[in-house]
């Protein structure tokens, strides 16, 4: 464990328990009805926060292969809501069982391998060609095209997308051996706060929703309150990055903005199928994929964009 | 400690979890009747009962797949408290089933007789009928299973990761003077309604 990581974990900590002081007086000072249930969801939230920083500070000090295998279960759990509220048929059973036990071991296993050509390649174009084959052997025909376009996308959000997160572990920086958990801890850190900030700025100033009827709780208030905020602290963290300050805050910006896309784009697939949340699983957030929709498009653009510009 | 095990499996992989909307888990004396469409029904409708309950209440399993081979015979008797039943009929296929009602624990039935593969359940057999003639006690809840055949379809191997619910509706009764056709059916809309709300 490096000085760097007990200075950052420290401060997140220390933020959480900013967090949970804030919440406990609030909850004192609530009154009305409808206040009382946003600070009971806040408090919720925050919990569940505790428990998630537990988890991803305990991954990352065990190393590469924990944090690996904590991201694995998380696309598991991402593919797992997305296809169960998905209505895909009887006869797609071997695509889906074949996408779950197959594509996200071996997804990550190519991480742990370090086999980047493949790993790039493995879901938009075996798992694209194999998956419809497995369904067209059982002989039914009908909806085939958006049964498997559904299974595709799932896989691509839920794995594929995500498991860049962790890939940045295996790029390769000048002068920067050994630290590739830092450049993932920016990323997380960066995309999280980012989503926390723009629902706080939201709460406090949003007026003015960004797409009303796909997501009513995105305001511009929020996304440019929030955004700025949380690019200015990825600009402030750019001495644990290969990049400079300037550099840090651009990446930043990029990792607000496709988040920020992956939120909405998402809550437009959830809508379409008829949820108001993708699970149940974490208290206050709703499911995994709640969590996850923002980094499952900033983490894609955040690792191409520094392994076009700063990798080796 | 291998009911443990296997509860945990099953949350993992498929959930499982209870929505109780028109009763609440409690010991009195009940028949569970649900749709069936896996062979995996058995396991998730008795996953979803609390601890207390699953002890006294038994899964009424076709022994011409759950008697066949040791392990499954083993979770069948050991681990599920199932009643293993001919499908075939014999003397009195519900024999057991009333020996098992005789001594006051529950029962929970598939009163289709097999698995379906379509989204409605088909025709229910005429057991649960008779169960509830002679059993007036015992209070019937209908329960839907979600997701099952899209889970563990006929024919799959592994069951694939997709989450599944047991919904219980509020508890039916055979009415005085009603014919066994039209009770039938009225079960079988009852636990169609009972996966209906959401």
């Amino acid at each position: 464990m490096t000085d760097e990581m007990i200075v950052l974990l420290g401060g997140v900590f220390a933020l959480l328990l900013v967090a949970s002081c804030a919440g406990f007086v609030l909850a004192r000072r609530a009154t009305s009805e409808g206040a009382r249930a946003t600070v009971a969801n806040l408090n919720d939230r925050i919990k569940a926060w505790w428990a998630m920083v537990a988890i991803f500070a305990v991954a990352f000090l065990v190393g590469k292969e924990m944090t690996l295998v904590l991201f694995a279960l998380t696309s598991f759990f991402c593919l797992r809501e997305f296809l169960s509220i998905t209505p895909t048929r009887p006869e797609d059973h071997r695509a889906v069982a074949v996408a779950f036990y197959l594509f996200i071991p071996l997804q990550y296993w190519l991480i742990a391998d370090g086999w980047q050509t493949l790993f790039a390649i493995l879901i938009p174009v075996w798992a694209f060609l194999l998956l419809p084959v497995l369904a067209v052997l059982k002989g039914e025909t009908g909806d085939f095209l958006p049964r498997t376009a559904r299974i595709q996308w799932a896989l691509m959000l839920t794995v594929y997308c995500i498991s860049h997160a962790p890939a940045l572990l295996i790029l390769k920086f000048p002068d920067y051996a050994g630290q590739n958990f830092l450049l993932l801890f920016f990323l997380i850190t960066v995309v999280q706060l980012s989503d926390v900030l723009q629902y706080v700025f939201g709460k406090l100033f949003g007026k003015h929703p960004v797409a009303p009827r796909v997501s009513p709780s995105k305001t511009w208030e929020g996304l440019i309150g929030g955004g700025l905020a949380a690019t200015g602290v990825g600009a402030g963290l750019w001495w644990i990055t290969p990049f400079a300050p300037w550099q840090a805050g651009a990446m930043a910006l990029a990792i607000v903005l496709a988040g920020f896309c992956g939120g909405l784009v998402l809550s437009a697939v959830k809508r379409s199928l008829g949820a108001k949340d993708w699970g149940t699983m974490i208290e206050g957030h709703g499911g995994v994929l709640d969590r996850m929709d923002s980094v499952s498009f900033a983490a894609p653009v955040f690792f191409h964009l520094t392994n076009y510009f700063f990798a080796m | 400690m291998i009911a443990s095990v296997l509860i945990a499996v099953t949350r993992f992989i498929v959930g499982g979890h209870a929505r109780w909307q028109g009763c609440a888990p409690e010991a009195r004396q009940r028949i569970y009747f649900a749709n069936h469409s896996s062979h995996l029904d058995t396991i998730i409708l008795w996953a979803a009962l609390p601890k207390d309950l699953r002890a006294t209440t038994h899964p009424v399993a076709a022994r011409d797949y759950w008697g066949k081979g040791s392990l499954r015979r083993f979770i069948a008797l050991r681990v599920l408290n199932a009643v293993l039943v001919d499908r075939d009929g014999g003397a009195d296929p519900l024999a057991p089933l009333r020996a098992a009602l005789n001594a006051g624990d529950s029962l929970i039935l598939f009163p289709e007789g097999t698995r379906g593969t379509e989204a409605e359940p088909r025709r229910f057999k005429s057991g649960l009928h008779r169960l509830a003639a002679d059993y007036p006690a015992a209070e019937l809840v209908p329960v839907h299973l979600t997701n099952l055949a899209r889970a563990y379809p006929k024919g799959a191997i592994l069951p694939a990761p997709i989450i599944c619910t047991a919904s219980f509706g509020g508890p039916i009764a055979l009415a005085p003077g009603e014919t066994k056709p039209a009770f039938l059916e009225r079960a079988r809309k009852a636990v169609i309604a009972a996966g209906e709300v959401a």
